[in-house]
């Protein structure tokens, strides 16, 4: 159950982080220029977006969480069981975002999923 | 971009980077935090000291190092080489993972985990095959 709850954790949190970050990001628009001086410009632009502390606050929970999980779990099921993130994020990208996600993709999702199951499977 | 000489080469070195320093990040984590054990009560004090654990281990770390280097990589290679070109690289990465944590912490990996770590490298490589740009952008 603690497991669960923390592999929820870090996938929930993990991708809500991503997402609120790229939502900061396209707020503040493609980066052209990366002589330095820009480049710390627009590192300071990123520090005053609201989205940008939510998600970096998400994903700090998230890292915590797999390092709950790291103390008593197999990194080799750990790590896998957090690629549902990709499942996660394209429905996030699609509610949140408003992104087209491909039929193909959502296939890939789907593998994605079933290879989660049959990871989860294999610990019993 | 025309393509610089060397380019390839760049490209392959740091998606190589990529796909080894992200796994052996997690994986030293994973070490780190078999010493340093499961917090046995949920309470304040308990977490506490977890912390202070956490923080004075080198496995972990070295770990926040590796995964630091494999950030720098990914957003390296990203400023010339398409997103949709790296991303299904870094599915192997759920597969060297898994070879690292059975020999570097010697984990025990059923056939039928394979099975499933092998299944979310495809689908991940075919999450990864489609445009990365779907939203409109404005002119």
């Amino acid at each position: 159950m603690r497991e669960f709850l923390l592999l929820c954790v870090i996938v929930v949190a993990g991708t809500g982080g991503e997402l609120c970050v790229t939502r900061a990001m396209k707020q503040i628009g493609e980066v052209t220029d990366f002589r330095p001086s820009a480049l710390i410009r627009f590192i300071l632009k990123t520090l005053v977006v609201a989205w940008m502390w939510i998600g970096i606050a998400m994903m700090t929970i998230a890292f915590f969480a797999l390092l709950a999980a790291l103390s008593f779990e197999n990194v080799s099921f750990v790590v896998p069981v957090t690629a549902l993130s990709y499942a996660a994020g394209a429905v996030g990208a699609v509610l949140f975002l408003r992104e087209r996600i491909s039929f193909q993709r959502w296939i890939g999702v789907l593998i994605v999923c079933a290879g989660v199951t049959i990871v989860l499977l294999s610990k019993h | 971009m025309t393509d610089s000489p060397g380019l390839h080469f760049k490209t392959f070195l740091l998606i190589l980077m990529i796909v080894v320093f992200a796994p052996l990040g997690n994986v030293l984590l994973g070490k780190g935090m078999k010493t340093v054990g499961p917090a046995t009560h949920w309470a304040l004090a308990d977490l506490w000291s977890v912390f202070i654990r956490i923080c004075s281990s080198g496995y972990i770390w070295l770990g926040v190092a590796s995964l630091m280097t494999f950030f720098v990589a990914y957003m390296l290679v990203l400023t010339w080489a398409d997103y949709s070109y790296v991303q299904p690289a870094s599915s192997f990465s759920y597969a060297m993972v898994a070879l690292l944590g059975y020999l570097l912490l010697g984990e025990v990996i059923t056939p039928l985990r394979w099975l499933g770590i092998a299944m979310i490298c495809l689908g991940v490589l075919i999450v990864g095959h489609t445009p990365p740009r779907t939203t409109a952008v404005k002119v």
